[in-house]
């Protein structure tokens, strides 16, 4: 338990990189980058985790409980908002290159040139 | 200041209850990103995308983080899957 | 390099990179023994220095609010380059939005669906707003908010209606809406200058009772404009790709 979290992180990682190195399709290379991306949160949030704390909000507790590490989250909680965002902007050019090349496997849209 | 050992609100469960918990979610995690990722089919990859998710919800929720929880639910469960439909939704009309 | 060789590359590549990490995870502390000093502090001054109840969103607002105006603006970037990418190439004409409407084969939406859409459409609203405006007290805040306050619009769409969901969100609404957003941010950070303080500083009165809807200054206003902001933007997104799945059309075909 003391490394588990770690190990799932390198897991997932290890695996979404394996999907975007061997698809063939454009679309799901983009998903894999998902699941890449979102093994940086699990880690984020594992780092700043305290054993038998409480979520840091402090409205119907007292001010002085123990509680998990609040700057993780804040760091978490944008980047889930903002990678959003720019896989739409992949998924734009995704498409793009569909209408110019015709096709959207990224082993032969490497051929192509310009 | 090191760590807690154990501490009693009303809001806390047990150590033992709560590490069970973690535990199965993050091998249930790990099987929802190894099984995105062998989905070849992109739209079938999408609604496993959501269902990973919802997994990856429920484990920022054991990690006492709801605003991230917050986040990853209308992420991954709506913005997502629209995006990647619509666009595969696009490619897919051109290939007809 | 053919694909098994690019794999067979990969997984060497990717052992060597596994087995560093875990090297060096035998030198940090496990998981659950959080030693150092920078969340516990904060979660015992931020109640009083600023109060608010929710310490992430006084940390995303207040402490580290430099760092949110630049994730804001990078979402505001992501917005405007989706719209440039995927402009009209050469050969495309754009059909208009009455002619797509009447003529597309597409199979009718199922009543089930739209009625659980426009049922739900109103809630939805009420609910991203709520979080938009809550970030002082309990776990929300301005980009939760601001995500559901876009799935609202989705829903219009999903019920079936493309036109509506262009009537009520006209690009030019959804470009001021985001400019508004983005730049009330800076703005407000902006205000503090003139009262010699530094850039982002919490200038409005803090209130009495912490997480009440009155206090914590600036948090509540910041968070309020990156919810507009983030609704916007995703509204942007969104339409740009639905504009050219069921709009643009290839010339001669």
């Amino acid at each position: 338990m003391h490394i588990l979290p770690f190990v799932v992180v390198a897991w997932i990682l290890a695996v979404g990189l394996y999907g975007v190195v061997t698809s063939r399709h454009l679309v799901h290379q983009i998903v894999c980058l998902i699941v890449v991306q979102s093994s940086t949160y699990v880690l984020l949030l594992a780092v700043g985790y305290v054993t038998g704390a409480v979520a840091p909000y402090f409205y119907d507790i007292p001010v002085h409980t123990p509680a998990v590490d609040p700057v993780v989250q804040a760091l978490a909680l944008t980047d889930v908002v903002v990678e959003a965002a720019v896989t739409a902007l992949l998924l734009a050019f995704a498409i793009q290159a569909h209408k110019r090349f015709g096709t959207l496997d990224p082993q032969e849209l490497a051929d192509f040139k310009g | 200041m090191t760590g807690v050992v154990a501490v009693t609100t009303p809001y806390s469960v047990p150590v033992p209850l709560m590490d069970a918990l973690q535990v199965t979610v993050l091998v249930l995690v790990a099987a929802g990103a190894t099984a995105v990722v062998l989905t070849r089919r992109p739209v079938r990859q999408v609604i496993v995308l959501s269902a990973y998710g919802l997994m990856l919800a429920i484990l920022f929720m054991a990690f006492q983080a709801p605003d991230v929880t917050l986040s990853e639910l209308t992420v991954g469960g709506v913005a997502l899957p629209l995006l990647l439909l619509l666009a595969l939704a696009k490619v897919r009309k051109k290939e007809e | 390099m053919t694909p098994s060789a690019r794999r067979w590359a990969f997984l060497i590549a990717g052992a060597g990179l596994v087995a560093f990490y875990l090297w060096g995870l035998t030198g940090l502390p496990g998981f659950g023994d959080y030693p150092g000093p920078y969340g516990f502090i904060l979660n015992q001054v931020a109640v009083g220095q600023t109060k608010a109840t929710a310490v992430v969103s006084a940390i995303n607002f207040e402490y580290r609010g430099f760092d949110t105006v630049g994730e804001e603006f990078i979402l505001f970037v992501a917005a405007a380059g989706v719209s440039v990418v995927l402009r009209h190439l050469r050969g495309e004409r754009d059909r208009s939005a009455m002619d797509e409407a009447l003529g597309r084969g597409a199979a009718p939406t199922s009543d089930a669906v739209r009625m659980v859409a426009l049922v739900f459409t109103g809630p939805t609203v009420v609910i991203g707003w709520y979080l938009a405006t809550h970030a002082q007290t309990s776990p929300s805040g301005g980009f939760q908010g601001g995500v559901v306050l876009a799935t609202a619009f989705i829903l219009i769409y999903l019920s079936g209606q493309f036109l509506m969901f262009k009537r009520v969100s006209p690009v030019a609404l959804a470009d001021a809406a985001e400019a508004v957003g983005a730049g009330g941010f800076a703005l407000v950070g902006l205000s503090a200058l003139p009262l010699s303080m530094p850039y982002l500083s919490n200038v409005l009165p803090l209130g009495h009772t912490p997480g009440a809807i009155d206090s914590s200054g600036t948090i509540a206003l910041i968070s309020l404009f990156v919810g507009v902001e983030v609704a916007a933007a995703f509204v942007l997104i969104v339409g740009e790709l639905l504009e050219q799945t069921l709009l643009v059309r290839q010339e001669g075909g």
